[in-house]
């Protein structure tokens, strides 16, 4: 109990200072799940239309989602050096193997029957993946999308031990120090920014699935 | 005229022959059903037709058209393409369904359309409050008429049908029969119609093609099938009939 109310004091004590690290944090893993978001769906459309580079193009992605995100950033460092950008960079190449695989996943998992019917009836190859393919493949891609966002909101804690804000500041800073109020103070926050958004985007999967009446 | 016409058309698929020197016509107004065991080509000898597989050789042409000197994309939209029910979109309400073709050709204006999925909803013999469901929410009967309303929606001349009511049970199947021989009277539409049932092959075609290794055993009316098979296959399936 004791324990607690120190965090909370903290929190109280150095609000704006919380309240910055938050907004840096959000930025940060917005900045890469976007980019990772919209390069991932690309790569898996691409690869679900291209069956032959699926292989590699998976297998590659997995091999960078297999690094230790510590040492991703390690071997970041000597080409792109410390900060944000490399932080942004190294967060990308993360979120992009559940983006890929899923929207791949999903998109290979639409009916052939309904593709030929599609296809029968007169749609162009566009008409097929903007109106069929994706739109059906949805809540496989927003699975991935969710289990990508919440990994990126807690490895961008890691991104301050090579200069990048956001509240893994907090976290390095109370480790320096031997001050638990203060880790536990920015692990609690990402833990309940992470809850907040997958609980938003659960909620959006949600209702997908409910307006398809099943 | 003949609005269909397969010339010699000749289809492998990995070193096996799926069409063998097919050739044949469809009148216009015509109802061909294409009976056959699986693999003989029937389904093959179907997506000829609106262009979904490329001959090895020989020609189609629809309505005196060689298929592969035409926009195959505007040929698909003007061929009514019916496939078991597992073909209805089901991420879109029976209205969207219905309208599909006219969208993607372009024809957006909402009142229009709502009208067209209106009238074509009642021709085929269903409630209009079913317009807002999801094909999930239907039965299988259903399905299939939303399937045979939304082929409909292109003003097709020609509708391909690929087994449509191999799923249903008997009851529903023979209603659907009946309805889509008096859709084919109202509107005069030429069908090629698929199955693998020999009594509803002989109750809807007006001729009907007996297939096997895809090759043709026998082109002709119902009535000279049951009379004069021309092979011993197509007396051993009309001889299975059920009287």
């Amino acid at each position: 109990m004791e324990f607690f109310k120190e965090v909370i004091d903290l929190y109280v004590e150095r609000k704006d200072w919380f309240a910055q690290l938050i907004a840096e944090h959000i930025a940060l893993s917005l900045i890469a799940i976007v980019l990772a978001g919209v390069i991932g769906l690309l790569l898996g459309i691409w690869i679900a239309e291209h069956e032959k580079a699926a292989p590699p193009v998976l297998g590659i992605a997995n091999v960078f989602y297999t690094i230790p995100s510590i040492s991703l950033l390690g071997m970041l460092i000597p080409l792109l050096g410390i900060g944000n950008t490399t932080a942004v960079v190294a967060l990308t190449i993360y979120g992009i193997m559940p983006m890929v695989r899923n929207t791949y996943a999903g998109i290979r998992g639409v009916s052939e029957d309904v593709i030929t019917a599609a296809r029968g009836m007169g749609s162009t190859d566009f008409q097929i993946m903007t109106r069929i393919k994706l739109p059906l493949a949805l809540g496989v891609i927003i699975a991935g999308l969710r289990n990508m966002v919440v990994m990126t909101i807690s490895v961008a804690a890691i991104a301050s031990f090579i200069g990048a804000g956001g509240l893994g500041v907090a976290i390095y800073r109370g480790i320096t120090i031997y001050d638990t109020a203060l880790t536990f103070g920015g692990s609690f926050l990402i833990a309940l920014i992470a809850l907040i958004s997958d609980l938003l985007l659960g909620h959006m999967e949600k209702r997908i699935k409910r307006r398809r009446g099943n | 005229m003949d609005m269909i016409k397969l010339e010699h058309i000749v289809k492998s698929f990995g070193g096996r022959r799926i069409l063998d020197d097919l050739s044949l016509s469809v009148r216009e107004g015509e109802f061909l059903t294409v009976i056959g065991r699986s693999g003989c080509g029937k389904t093959t000898m179907l997506k000829m037709i609106n262009g979904l597989h490329q001959p090895d050789s020989g020609k189609v042409f629809i309505e005196g058209q060689d298929i592969s000197e035409i926009d195959i994309i505007g040929l698909r939209r003007r061929i009514g393409y019916v496939i078991q029910n597992k073909g209805l979109f089901p991420h879109m309400t029976v209205e969207k369904n219905i309208t599909y073709v006219p969208v993607i050709s372009g024809r957006k204006d909402k009142e229009e359309n709502r009208r067209l999925a209106r009238r074509l909803i009642e021709t085929v013999g269903l409630e209009e409050d079913m317009l807002n469901r999801y094909p999930s929410e239907l039965s299988g009967g259903q399905q299939q008429r939303v399937g045979i309303a939304r082929a409909l929606a292109a003003d097709a001349r020609i509708m391909l049908m690929d087994e449509p009511f191999g799923a249903l049970d008997e009851i529903t199947k023979q209603a659907m029969q009946e309805e889509i021989a008096a859709l084919k009277r109202k509107l005069g539409i030429t069908i090629v119609f698929i199955t693998h049932d020999i009594r509803e092959a002989m109750k809807l075609g007006d001729r009907v093609l007996v297939m096997d290794q895809g090759r043709i055993l026998q082109l002709d009316t119902p009535q000279e099938i049951r009379s004069n098979p021309a092979h011993p296959f197509v007396k051993q399936l009309v001889g299975s009939r059920v009287e």
